[in-house]
């Protein structure tokens, strides 16, 4: 997508509610242990993702990105089956798909966008690396190091704050001091700046001067998308015990989703739902009979060349296993 | 033959590591123009360029943070933090993240990084700056854990750890920097595998098991026993993660008897790991209990203790005799 194209964004987006919509019923049905959803978050998610170039940037995710996941068209059974417990970091291909594997430390991968995209700029590809993390995430030590280490080196980074309101039960001014994520950039000596998170073109115009910045050797930027988790921190929250329904309400009169549907005709609508439908039932299919995982699997990947007492473990654990 | 200290064999085998193969990165706080603070990077900056020896800013998750993503984009990081107790600050980053980076994507990304790291004490620095980490390490799946204990290691173990395609944490033993041995690094490489140890002094009436700076103490032990007549063999195992339990195994079960001495605390150190590898392998053949002398379960202490903490020629001696000595009550 080289300019916004709300249509295309838009059915993008549906994609990602209507999973997510589907992966909280296959919680609700004992199908996935426990979901991170991302509900209010499609514009900032699906803007910033589109807006990359699949053939040379690369994306360091949160647990709470599906939209992006869509946008990049990664197999999404594959992602998904993270949630279902079926393989940490799932089962795609994360160098085909240019997606890091999620994890659970929120700060952890900010770093490591650093270094690919220092990895890139040596190798002179015109590649920029984008990292997604929340405003609970901004208060670890590891997204301020990586700033710092990208405005000394002038890097292709992408920071992108998705400021969703809350870190769990906590509100963005209990966590952020200052009060904005974007702020921070002109003290690393990068560009920053606030956008309305929910406007998914806002969003991808946002992030595609980012990106020609970060490709013109101008170094990083902080993106700071200013939205709202709709639904809970994950399946197991009660926002109940910490928020207004008021609030949520009020948030629900700028759903991403809905502003851009007002821009397009009824008739793209309806096809972005069926589209959308099609594709949650295949995921959904694909999910319920993903095979059980080979035992096997548990040693495989530790080690390019496993120790020997690894080896042996496996060769005890096979015995046992009758395997 | 020439003559290197384990500090410039080190600096040779990052200058060859560097010429022999271009996607080799150095880096770390003060590694480029100062060549570190125990100068075991001195040169390279000028050699290679700021490309691919550069400084960073001090932040330790920073810089393996960035060794992640490095190794993500295809490059094989050697970072160096500066000292052992700095790497506290980036346990996340080697833990949760180059430890487990190739298991979670499947072997799609993999983890050549070589941690160097300036360890244990003997130097009597301040706080924070000797610290044994090995078992903290060795206990973490993903990660191989090595220490040299001479020049000649030095630089073939390193050149070994950089050509490994996994994440290696390469513990250097800061108080043998400037120890000298002559050795021709233009030799062929002697087959010296991941996970072998090797015996540095043959013996047969206990073997004392040691790495890193406490090889070279063992041996100074070894060669007072032998004027009483006690002939010990000492066991550089090298490779902490993966250890050498066959090679730990044949030299017990020549001795029948062990001693095992490191730096780090007692209590769940890798002596209580080589104990048990031995008890396991050799539990016939054993004429008494491993035995383990070690630093004692207390924050480093100052320069002033040191010598108190860290295991001395009479304590491993002492360790010998109680071997040599044992009787089934």
């Amino acid at each position: 997508m080289h300019t916004a194209d709300v249509r295309a964004l838009h059915r993008l987006m549906l994609v990602a509610r209507r999973l997510d919509e589907e992966a909280i019923a296959l919680q609700r049905q004992g199908a996935i242990p426990a979901y991170a959803p991302s509900k209010g978050q499609e514009a900032a998610q699906v803007g910033s993702a589109a807006a990359l170039d699949p053939a040379r940037d690369f994306a360091f995710p949160n647990y709470r990105d599906l939209g992006a996941a869509v946008a990049m068209g990664v197999d999404l059974v594959a992602y998904l089956c993270t949630h279902l417990n079926v393989w940490h970091g799932g089962l795609y291909d994360a160098k085909v798909s240019r997606l890091a594997p999620f994890n659970a430390v929120v700060g952890g991968p900010v770093t490591h966008a650093v270094g690919w995209a220092m990895g890139a700029k040596l190798d002179d590809t015109g590649g920029v690396a984008i990292s997604w993390f929340g405003d609970g995430a901004s208060s670890q030590g590891d997204i301020h190091e990586a700033m710092n280490f990208a405005g000394v080196y002038r890097l292709p980074v992408v920071f992108f704050c998705q400021n969703n309101g809350w870190a769990i039960s906590l509100p963005t001014e209990r966590q952020v001091a200052g009060g904005s994520v974007a702020a921070r950039a002109a003290g690393y000596g990068m560009a920053g700046e606030r956008v309305d998170g929910n406007d998914v073109v806002a969003v991808f115009e946002a992030t595609r001067r980012a990106l020609d910045r970060a490709r013109a050797g101008a170094g990083p930027s902080v993106i700071e998308a200013m939205t709202y988790r709709l639904g809970p921190h994950s399946t197991s929250d009660d926002p109940g015990r910490y928020r207004a329904l008021e609030d949520e309400r009020a948030w629900l009169d700028k759903d991403p989703l809905a502003r851009a549907a007002a821009t397009l005709s009824a008739e793209d609508v309806a096809a972005a739902e069926e589209h959308a439908a099609e594709v949650v039932a295949r995921v959904r299919e694909g999910l319920l009979t993903l095979h059980e995982r080979p035992g096997e699997e548990l040693f495989i990947h530790v080690y390019r060349e496993p120790t020997h007492a690894l080896l042996e473990q496996q060769r005890a654990w096979k015995e046992t296993a009758g395997a | 033959m020439p003559e290197f200290s384990l500090q410039q064999a080190l600096n040779l085998a990052l200058c060859h590591a560097c010429e022999d193969d271009d996607r080799v990165l150095v880096f770390g706080q003060d590694v480029g123009v100062l060549g570190g603070v125990f100068r075991v990077t001195d040169g390279l900056q000028a050699k290679f360029g700021e490309r691919r020896v550069f400084d960073t800013p001090l932040a330790e998750s920073g810089i393996m943070g960035m060794a992640v993503g490095l190794a993500m984009a295809g490059w094989r990081p050697v970072p160096e933090i500066q000292f052992d107790g700095f790497a506290y600050p980036a346990i996340d980053q080697i833990v949760n993240q180059v430890a487990r980076m190739h298991y979670r994507s499947r072997g799609v990304l993999p983890m050549p990084v070589t941690l160097r790291l300036p360890s244990f004490g003997g130097i009597k620095a301040p706080e924070h700056h000797g610290e044994s980490l090995e078992a903290l390490f060795a206990h973490v799946p993903g990660l191989k854990v090595v220490s040299p204990s001479s020049p000649s290691q030095g630089y073939h173990l390193l050149r070994r750890a950089i050509a490994d395609p996994d994440p290696v944490i390469f513990l250097e033993p800061k108080s043998r920097y400037w120890h000298r041995e002559e050795f021709d690094p233009a030799a062929p490489v002697p087959e010296m595998p991941v996970g072998t140890s090797r015996v540095v002094r043959p013996g047969k009436h206990a073997t004392l098991v040691a790495w890193g700076a406490m090889v070279s103490r063992c041996l100074r032990a070894a060669e007072l026993a032998a004027e009483d007549g006690v002939e010990l063999e000492v066991l550089d195992l090298r490779w902490l993660k993966p250890i050498d339990a066959d090679g730990l195994a044949a030299s017990v079960a020549r001795t029948r008897r062990a001693v095992v001495v490191h730096e780090a605390p007692l209590t769940a150190g890798l002596g209580a790991e080589v104990s048990a590898l031995v008890t396991e392998r050799c539990f016939g053949e054993l004429r008494a209990p491993v035995q383990r002398v070690t630093g004692y379960d207390v924050p480093y202490p100052s320069g002033a203790l040191e010598d108190e903490y860290l295991p001395g020629i009479d304590r491993i001696l002492t360790a010998v005799q109680t071997t040599l000595e044992y009787r089934r009550g």
